[in-house]
């Protein structure tokens, strides 16, 4: 690139350097980016990664709490997923404890949804009558949410690609009206359409920067923090902090604030689970503990914004 | 005549659901075409993912005009009366008709209802069988959805197909209106498919690449897959499930085969398949070699496209299986790096049930049962020699039971079985805790049997490791080496005792624990090993063991309470009779007066300080052989057993010996049907009848078990399993007091004098006998011993010929006799003849409960 002249405040804005073309098939990124031009065309707010730790991208609040009440919402997203018991210490071609999804959430689910996701394969290089697309049934349920979802795992050439989730309910309450959920496995999505056997060799870019560039060591000392290393008295500790701040929150009115709390204390379950502390017994408690504050919270801020709904859309009511 | 075409198009329909959908689709049309009055020919139904299609043929255009009529009031009733049945009947007062009924002037309402239009009342039908189509699961989508009540499907239903002789039938649901559009193909053809009528629906997809037949499709992928595989010099590994599934996933199935690293070969065959079966939904081949066939390093995987370069899905395909195998290697190896032994540890972890300890408590209880199976000779060293009870050669059984109690098996040989069952059921449960079967909960015992055959322990462990939770289905084989037979009994026996014990017993349609198929297993291995296990004892002892495991958690380290019970494990369940429990209970109550609500909960009844009473404890074993009785009846139903027959034999209780009790049932089965046998049953029955309308005996209905011809006697009659305490092998030790069941000891000489002493004396009379009563007399007399004697060899065949033999002799005692006579003491004895016959009778089954 070359460097920006100094001192001159007058000079035209930069125009983009002339690079190769943008080529989903050959970019991590590229990917990335195109489908934020095709889900951003498709009308929806393309937002940037929730700023915490978490597990899966439904987390995040765009989803979680954004699938309750009548208004419409559509978003995209790419949102990094923490799982500290998948880590492999780079050493497995598969398996990250640190990955990326990419999240589309529409609300209410469109008619044409299907081919709207179909549309997004085939702008990322995936050409149905080359490669075997399959709707497989596959449920979802997320205890911890309260919440459930029919669809499917979207399979290419008999590789799981993409999680399609109907959802019905959230926080414990039916979904009025439902919210159709893609979830695109980022990492996997890659290397099939790169055609290379490791995450690590993924081209991230088309400048010559692999995945294994930008991730590899990370992998190397997040895995070994994660079994080995996190000072576990500390984790129960944040743990039991997080479970009486989100408690805190949810006192004084503000559940989106205790949701955040809810998703920190089940990254620090996830955590204590990797540093193997926590016995079957105990497990199942703490699971429990996690989905009290997640259900509390998310039913607070359905109750919350209720009166709002309500008054907005005539007609509906929370339950 | 008209042809009608339905079509409802979804999104993708899950494969599993396809076949219910056409049956729920052809039922709840035939349901409203049934309402509205419309005949119909033949009927089709056609599933692919993307829809459910129903072609019904010979259909009216019309339904039939009918004149409908009501009777009214009479002429000259109230204006108020005739007014309101006017209303009611929808007609006008100059349309009443005047008839007469029975002399009288009354009112008649008639109307011609017109016939309907075929088309309207389809219109309706659809809508109904939309709305009440029942799915597994079904959600709600789309605007719709806004409101709670927006239709709920299996997925969004998008869109419907309904031709009358080729004109559409309009429905609107859910802003959904029907048509004669449909779509195609989801990447083969782009825009609607329009289809003329119900005759070209079929080729109009055809040719949008969308077969609509799922027994063409499912035809199509066992053809293409089985030829892909011969092209490859292979065979396919034949999997109907499989099939139905793929073509439950594609409308233009294209089976391809692929291959995979040979060096995954070294996993176990089975893993192999399941991950491909599961996970893929690919089909695995087979080679034949010199050694006979083996797993190829194949697959067939089946696309929904005619791909413009298999090559490429094949690829794909191919490297998913390789990562998933990979995984799979990954366990194979990892699980080896410990021993069989090690993994049971974990065991310790997982709770089998709060109240019956973990795992490991559990493999701790088999271990122990299974040993005791072997050392009570109930399983031996050598595996069943004998027919399947349901066996052509099963009627001769009556040389069984000396083949039971000859030790031919040498006491070495006992204890080595005994160590090889117990070393088995130890590490039975500790594959549970691999990551294989982390990963494939199906593989559990499978790899069991590997990893043990790996680690280089006998073959009839690794074999019983596999083995023992089979019979698991009803066409699964059972069991017949002993080591394994032993494991597998004692798991399940475990299993079932162990809920019975903490009242976890299945109710109706509830059976969470599987108890039902745990014991019809029991049942199915007790009849093809030809097992003699006295249930009783085994259920005893498990109880005993079983209830002290949480109580000892209870009381911790109870020296004295453990003393207590390892007194008893020796003693009491093969003996229970002897006072061992009694005697032992007072002193530690005695020395420990705290003790008694342990016991009390241990044994469930009350416990005194001057004895046990434990009859809680023995209601468990009466309820779980009830149940066992339960599921045998079940069982002999569905084989085709006359339930009357079955009822017959079951009503005699006192009978705790599978085997036994079914020979009974097949040798009646058989003897029932042949002339003797019904003429038997008639002369019964009219004996029967006599006795019942003279009240001779009040308790027809009940029949000691010693009348019954069943060594031992309980005086409850509702289980056909009951314990017999004195059984004949006990007797042997005793000294004979002429109280004994007549029958149990009949052909020993000793017993001769007292057994005849026994009889009816026909000298006794007091009054001379009719010849026709003294000949039954006398047959009766010959009889008894014959069918005593032939009951107690257990041939049951024999013992009831034995009974035929009387046919003639009671028929001419019914032609020739007065039974009713004026002469009290003629009367009296003539009853007490029938009842003699009738229990003579009994002795082989509970006439009163043969139909017929």
């Amino acid at each position: 690139m070359t460097p920006r002249p100094a001192n001159d405040a007058k000079a035209e804005p930069l125009a983009a350097p002339a690079g190769p073309p943008r080529d989903p098939s050959r970019s991590f990124q590229d990917m990335i980016l195109t489908l934020h031009d095709f889900w951003s065309a498709a009308g929806c707010v393309v937002l940037q990664p929730y700023d915490m730790r978490m597990g899966a991208g439904t987390f995040h609040t765009a989803t979680t709490l954004r699938a309750l009440g009548p208004e419409p919402w559509n978003a995209a997203f790419v949102q990094p997923c923490r799982r500290p018991t998948d880590g492999r210490y780079g050493e497995n071609p598969n398996r990250l404890q640190h990955y990326y999804q990419y999240q589309v959430i529409l609300k209410p689910s469109p008619a044409d949804i299907q081919d709207l996701y179909l549309g997004s394969l085939r702008a990322i290089g995936i050409d149905p009558l080359r490669h075997d697309i399959r709707f497989v049934e596959d449920d979802w349920e997320s205890p911890t949410l309260g919440a459930w979802g029919l669809g499917w795992e979207v399979w290419c050439d008999g590789m799981e690609v993409t999680q399609f989730t109907y959802f019905q309910q959230m926080g414990g309450f039916d979904c009025k009206p439902v919210a159709g959920e893609l979830t695109y496995g980022l990492e996997r999505l890659a290397m099939y359409i790169q055609g290379v056997d490791s995450v690590y060799d993924l081209a991230f870019n088309q400048h010559g920067v692999s995945y294994g560039e930008v991730f590899l060591e990370n992998e190397k000392q997040m895995s070994k923090w994660n079994f080995e290393v996190a000072e576990t008295d500390a984790l129960f500790d944040l743990f039991t902090k997080a479970e009486a701040e989100c408690r805190n929150a949810l006192s004084h009115g503000v559940p989106i604030a205790a949701y955040e709390q809810a998703v920190e204390a089940s990254h620090i379950f996830n955590l204590l689970q990797a540093r193997g502390v926590i016995s079957v017994q105990e497990r199942a408690s703490y699971m429990g503990r996690v989905r009290d504050l997640a259900r509390s919270s998310c039913e607070e801020y359905a109750k919350a914004m209720a009166p709002e709904w309500e008054a907005k859309f005539p007609g509906w009511s929370l339950v | 005549m008209a042809d009608f075409l339905l079509e409802l198009t979804a999104e993708e329909i899950p494969a599993r659901m396809q076949a219910g959908a056409r049956t729920e689709l052809e039922k709840l049309f035939r349901r409203e075409l049934d309402v509205a009055g419309i005949a119909c020919g033949n009927m089709t139904v056609f599933s692919t993912p993307r829809r459910l299609a129903l072609i019904a043929r010979g259909l009216p255009l019309e339904t039939d005009a009918v004149r409908e009529e009501a009777k009214g009031p009479p002429v000259g009733a109230p204006d108020q009366a005739v007014d309101g049945f006017c209303r009611k009947n929808g007609v006008n007062r100059d349309q009443l008709e005047e008839r007469e009924v029975k002399g009288r002037a009354t009112w008649f309402a008639v109307k011609d209802v017109p016939g309907q239009a075929v088309a309207d009342l389809l219109a309706a039908a659809i809508i109904a069988i939309i709305r009440d189509f029942s799915w597994p699961k079904s959600m709600r989508w789309g605007e719709a959805s806004f409101s709670p009540e927006s239709l709920k499907w299996v997925r969004p239903l998008t869109g419907i197909v309904a031709l009358l002789d080729g004109e559409v039938v309009p429905v609107v649901l859910d802003g959904i209106a029907s048509g004669r559009e449909t779509v195609g193909h989801r990447f083969h053809h782009s825009g609607a498919v329009s289809i003329a009528d119900a005759d070209t629906y079929a080729s109009a997809l055809r040719d949008a690449h969308v077969i609509v037949d799922h027994e063409e499709r499912a035809g199509i992928i066992r053809e293409a897959a089985r030829k892909a595989a011969r092209a490859a010099g292979l065979s396919v590994l034949e999997d109907e499930g499989l099939v139905v599934e793929n073509a439950g996933l594609t409308e233009w199935p294209v089976p391809l085969l692929g291959r995979f690293d040979e060096a995954f070969l070294d996993v176990p065959s089975e893993v192999i398949q399941l991950t491909a079966r599961v996970n893929q939904k690919y089909f695995v081949c087979e080679e034949s070699g010199l050694d006979g066939t083996r797993l190829a390093n194949a697959f067939i995987c089946t696309a929904n496209i005619a791909p413009s370069d298999p090559a490429v899905v094949v690829d794909g395909n191919r490297k998913v299986l390789a990562a998933r195998l990979a995984d799979a290697r990954f366990f194979w190896e990892l699980d080896q790096k410990k021993t069989l032994a090690q993994h049971g540890k974990g065991l310790e972890r997982i709770t089998f049930h709060e109240k019956l300890g973990t795992v490991a408590d559990k493999v701790d209880r088999v271990a122990k049962l299974a040993r005791w199976l072997v050392e009570e000779g109930i399983v031996k060293p050598t595996s069943a020699r004998h027919e399947p009870v349901d066996g052509p050669s099963f009627t001769s059984i009556h040389g069984a039971k000396e083949k039971n109690s000859a030790s031919t098996n040498s006491a070495r040989a006992v204890e080595d079985l005994a160590d090889l069952a117990e070393q088995a059921a130890r590490l039975c449960k500790a594959d549970l805790v691999t990551e294989m079967v982390g990963e494939f909960p199906k593989l559990q015992g499978l790899m069991g049997g590997y990893y043990a055959e790996k680690e280089g322990l006998p073959r009839e462990v690794s074999d019983a490791i596999r083995d023992h939770y089979k019979p698991v289905g009803q066409g699964d084989e059972v069991p017949t080496a002993p080591v394994t037979v032993a494991v597998s009994l004692a798991d399940k026996l475990d299993t079932l005792i162990g809920f019975f014990a903490i009242d976890e017993k299945p109710t109706g349609s509830t059976d969470p624990f599987a108890l039902r198929r745990a014991a019809l297993s029991v049942i199915r291995s007790i009849q093809r090993n030809y097992l003699r296990l006295d249930l009783h004892s085994a259920v005893l002892q498990l109880i005993l063991d079983i209830g002290w495991r949480p109580i000892s958690t209870l009381i911790k380290e109870d020296a004295q309470f453990r003393e207590f019970m390892d007194g008893l494990w020796p003693e009491f369940p093969t003996n229970p009779g002897s006072g061992v429990l009694e005697a032992r209970g007072k002193a530690l109550l005695n020395s420990n007066p705290k003790m008694q609500p342990l016991l009390s909960r241990l044994f469930g009844g009350t416990v005194h300080k001057s004895g046990m009473v434990f009859d809680g404890s023995l209601k468990k074993v009466d309820d779980l052989l009830d149940f066992f009785a339960d599921r045998l009846k079940v069982q002999q139903r569905e084989a085709g057993v006359r339930h009357d027959l079955i009822d017959a034999v079951f009503a005699l209780g006192g009978e705790d010996d599978l085997v036994r009790l079914l020979a009974r049932v097949k040798a009646l089965q058989s003897f029932i049907e042949t002339e003797n046998g019904t003429n038997l049953l008639a002369g019964y029955k009219r004996a029967a009848n006599i006795l019942k309308k003279e009240r001779y005996d009040a308790s027809i209905e009940t029949i000691t078990p010693a009348q019954a011809g069943v060594q031992g006697a309980t005086s409850e009659m509702d289980s056909g399993l009951r314990r017999n305490d004195e059984g004949a092998d006990r007797s042997d030790d005793l000294p004979l007091t002429g109280e004994e069941d007549p029958l149990a000891l009949a052909g020993k000489p000793e017993f001769d004098d007292t057994f005849r002493a026994n009889q009816t004396d026909p000298a006794g009379l007091s009054y001379t006998p009719e010849p026709s009563e003294t000949a039954l007399t006398d047959a009766l007399s010959a009889a008894e011993p014959k069918a005593a004697a032939a009951i107690e060899a257990e041939d049951f065949e024999a013992a009831m010929a034995a009974l035929a033999s009387l046919r003639a002799t009671v028929d001419r005692f019914f032609d020739n006799v007065t039974v009713n006579d004026p002469q009290a003491d003629k009367r009296s004895a003539r009853l007490a003849l029938l009842a003699r016959f009738r229990d003579a009778v009994h002795r082989v089954a509970d006439f009163s409960r043969i139909e017929g």
